[in-house]
């Protein structure tokens, strides 16, 4: 048995050759998906920059990633779920009881303990999740949604509906909003899981095959992919995301809720997922966009606060933009069918 | 809503049989890709009249502006003498003329006779006449003879009993003229000529039928006329009496393909078992045993629904097999897992491209490479430099023609398609090699290169299996035949005793059940 491999050194190379900077141009423009939520973004924020003076201030800037910074998070590990093909409804009460976990466990052990026991609170949730998707094969969206009640009244019964203080564990709050460069290690944290999780999705293996379980399970399966374990991770991830980013919210804000995150979160997550251009079908996406997408909506709602608008006109534009966002994806896929 | 039209009521708009179809001057570009150039036939009414051509020629394209899906950008086409101006197959309807697509529009969840009627419901205020309408039914079926029961659920009809509800929606509409796209694509034999007597019924009731298809037998026999297109020009229109198998391909493709398949090269008959399956059972397969020689092609033949890709699928392991072994150059393949299978070296390419084998948005780099990434990868990290390199010398290999290897495959043609499916296969020269159905929807350019692949794939030293729905393929192309039919294999040819007659007597005898 020969490896093909061995005989193509000398191959020619087809299409873009490897590294050069018009290529990483094109590669970075290239792409419709792109253009489309980058485009919106740059002239969104030079806008604002225009029409209020205070936004281009560092302080302002650095709220809105500082706020976002759990949403980053969520959103960037769902994309991994979408593009594997399926949904996370359950990320909002994962948030919240992960939350509550770290806050609880905090009273009594060290703030180490707290953040373990939030995350692996998360990562079993997203385990459970992956499991009843792949193995007892329940539609995602109905898994996560009937998990969401579960987890909230797990929530609920953690704390008996009481609010839960973290600003007197001691490091908790120096997890979260110690500055290094005058950011927070909020955003530095989300910047990290964004920055690992778009590389994942688009240099890996597991990327790969990420979009091919998304892309076509039944052949992607055939062609030896472990689909059912590549959604099952992607759903620990998720999970883990959402319990990251639950925590990261509770050290910010001082305390949390049972009633925190929820399915407000859940939609705001998919919606900057979906505004960023990835695929609610599955087999698309990437976790840049998701970036943008998410910093798009905040940007959305920072200028209609800068700018005095009435607050409730921004749901009524956020719905028109996600109505939009999958308008193009539905019309690519049919352009190209 | 007017339901009348069931009935022939006075103001139906055109479409009387006796009218002739004039299609005059017609071209249609795809974003500045010219399908079709000033192409000119007539369809006579009452006759059938094939369209044939490579995939890509434009015959499908041409169909589809005749049933009005497609509005041509420039031409006209007239029905008895009257300009039709269809941008929809809602307008192609009402002037009498219906597609039966190779997509099926069935509705899974409603009955056969609700498909029938689909659109056309008899109804008063809303209501649908359930006792009319299975009255309509029971004429419908025994003008065509169809044994369907009306209540059936649509969702357990097979393909070709699907095929049968569209037919009875056509007639059931007054269709003058029917456009098949491909339709006995997915049929089994005795299925298709069940077909066969459908479209020879319809022409002779007046009907003009359309036929599209890329087996040029079924052409031959059915035809009236023959119009043979490539690359969107209309090469001739002849009639079918005076033309042959030889004549057809020569016009499709602008030379003649002297032989369809390459030379037989036969393996040494002592050459080492690469692979043996003994008493393999899983569904639909019943106690299989065979082996397979390096550098052997072994062709599996039967009716659809014989078990062959099921067989192909136990060997692959990707199915519940219940008893038996499957042993691979000496090692036991077990479990349920395909990716075991295909690091052993065992690799299969699927039946249906679309559905099992390519993720049609992806890039054909990534389509290639998939179920091999690990070769072009270090400790799980995709290099881009060696993937690229890998699948440009593949494409190379297996001739795919792709602009770009960044293009998403939906882009390709059916015939690259395939041959990207054989790249994959080979990311890794596998030591077994499954084809099941290598050229299905392929045109005959295409097959002729996969055929030299898979030839050449033997000679070089792997073993082959091919299943295949058209036997002349098994016959043009196999060493040795193994026939199934309900799960089992009923004969083993070889040498001077493959025939077309042994391997049909094999498909269609009984074998007393044990």
């Amino acid at each position: 048995m020969t490896d093909t491999l061995d005989h193509s050194d000398t191959g020619q190379e087809i299409g873009d050759a490897g590294f050069s900077l018009k290529s990483g141009v094109s590669r970075l423009f290239g792409s419709w998906r792109t253009a489309g939520i980058l485009i919106p973004f740059l002239i969104l924020f030079v806008v604002l920059s225009i029409a209020s003076s205070p936004f281009l201030h560092t302080t302002n800037l650095i709220n809105i990633l500082d706020q976002q910074a759990a949403v980053l998070c969520i959103a960037a590990a769902g994309t991994l779920v979408l593009v594997a093909g399926g949904i996370d409804l359950s990320v909002g009460s994962t948030y919240a009881l992960a939350g509550v976990t770290a806050g609880q466990v905090g009273q009594h052990h060290s703030v180490v303990w707290a953040i373990l026991a939030g995350l692996v609170v998360g990562l079993v949730v997203g385990l459970i999740n992956g499991v009843i998707v792949t193995v007892f094969r329940i539609s995602p969206l109905i898994t996560t949604l009937a998990m969401s009640y579960i987890i909230y009244g797990l929530a609920l019964k953690v704390t008996n509906g009481n609010l839960v203080l973290t600003g007197s564990i001691p490091g908790f709050q120096t997890f979260t909003n110690s500055t290094f460069l005058t950011v927070p290690s909020a955003v530095w944290m989300a910047l990290a899981v964004v920055v690992v999780l778009a590389v994942v999705l688009s240099r890996t293996t597991f990327g790969r095959y990420v979009v091919a379980s998304g892309g076509n399970a039944e052949a992607a399966r055939l062609a030896g992919v472990r689909v059912n374990a590549i959604k099952i991770i992607t759903f620990v991830i998720s999970g883990g995301a959402a319990a990251l980013g639950g925590i990261i919210d509770a050290g910010r804000l001082g305390s949390i809720l049972s009633t925190s995150g929820g399915p407000s979160l859940s939609f705001l997550v998919l919606a900057g997922i979906v505004v960023g251009g990835t695929s609610i079908a599955g087999g698309e996406g990437s976790g840049w966009r998701t970036a943008l997408g998410v910093l798009f909506i905040a940007l959305i709602g920072n200028g209609f606060n800068l700018l005095g608008v009435d607050p409730n006109w921004q749901q009524i534009v956020l719905g028109l933009i996600l109505l939009v966002a999958v308008g193009l994806d539905m019309w690519a896929r049919r352009a190209r069918a | 809503m007017s339901y009348e039209t069931l009935d022939g009521a006075p103001h139906r708009a055109a479409g009387t049989p006796g009218d002739d179809l004039v299609v005059a001057g017609v071209s249609k570009r795809f974003g500045g890709v010219p399908a079709l150039q000033d192409v000119s036939i007539t369809i006579k009414a009452g006759e059938v009249h094939a369209l044939i051509g490579e995939n890509g020629a434009g015959k499908s394209t041409l169909g589809k502006i005749i049933a009005g899906v497609l509005a041509p950008d420039e031409g006209s086409l007239t029905l008895g003498g009257r300009t039709l101006h269809m941008s929809s197959p809602r307008d192609g309807l009402t002037h009498g003329i219906v597609t039966i697509a190779q997509e099926l529009a069935i509705v899974p969840g409603l009955t056969v006779a609700d498909n029938v009627f689909l659109g056309a419901e008899i109804a008063t205020g809303g209501f649908v006449r359930r006792r009319e309408l299975r009255r309509r039914f029971r004429e419908l079926a025994q003008r065509t003879g169809f044994a369907l029961h009306p209540d059936t659920p649509a969702a357990n009809l097979s393909t070709a009993d699907k095929q049968k509800v569209e037919i009875m929606r056509a007639l059931s509409r007054q269709a003058s003229i029917v456009v098949m796209d491909e339709p006995s694509a997915a049929l089994s034999s005795h299925e298709t000529s069940a077909l066969h007597g459908i479209i020879r019924t319809l022409a002779a009731g007046g009907t003009a039928v359309i036929l599209i298809s890329h087996f040029l037998s079924e052409v031959l026999s059915l035809s009236d006329t023959i119009t043979t297109l490539r690359d969107g020009h209309l090469v001739q229109t002849v009639d079918a009496r005076g033309a042959t198998q030889e004549s057809l391909i020569e016009g499709m493709l602008g030379r003649s393909l002297s032989a369809t398949f390459p030379e037989k090269q036969f393996p040494a008959a002592d050459g080492p078992v690469v692979l043996e399956v003994n008493n393999l059972c899983a569904p639909m397969v019943n106690h299989c045993t065979f082996s397979l020689r390096r550098g052997e092609i072994l062709g599996i033949a039967g009716l659809v629904g014989a078990g062959r890709s099921e067989l192909a699928r136990a060997i692959f392991r990707d199915a519940k097999v219940s008893a038996g072994s499957v042993r691979l150059g000496g090692d036991d393949l077990s479990g349920h897992n395909p990716r075991r299978s295909i690091h052993r070296g065992l690799v299969m390419i699927p039946e249906s491209r679309k559905e099992l084998g390519l993720m049609m948005g992806r890039s054909v780099r990534e389509n290639v490479s998939l179920s091999r990434l690990d070769l072009v990868s270090r400790l799980g990290w995709v290099s881009r430099i060696r993937e690229r390199r890998a699948v440009s010398s593949l494409m190379e290999r297996t001739t795919v023609k792709a602009a770009s290897m960044s293009l998403p495959v939906a882009m390709l043609s059916g015939g690259n398609q395939q041959k990207l499916l054989f790249a994959r296969s080979m990311m890794k020269t596998p030591a077994v090699l499954i084809a099941d159905e290598p050229t299905r929807g392929v045109d005959v350019g295409s097959k002729r290169a996969i055929y030299d692949l898979l030839v050449e794939m033997a000679h070089e030293g792997m073993g082959i299996i091919v299943i295949s729905s058209e036997l002349e393929e098994v016959l043009g192309l196999a060493h040795r035949v193994l026939v199934m039919r309900h799960g089992r294999i009923s004969a083993e040819l070889a040498g001077r005793d493959i025939s077309e007659e042994a391997v049909l007597e094999a498909a269609f005898t009984e074998i007393s059940a044990s």
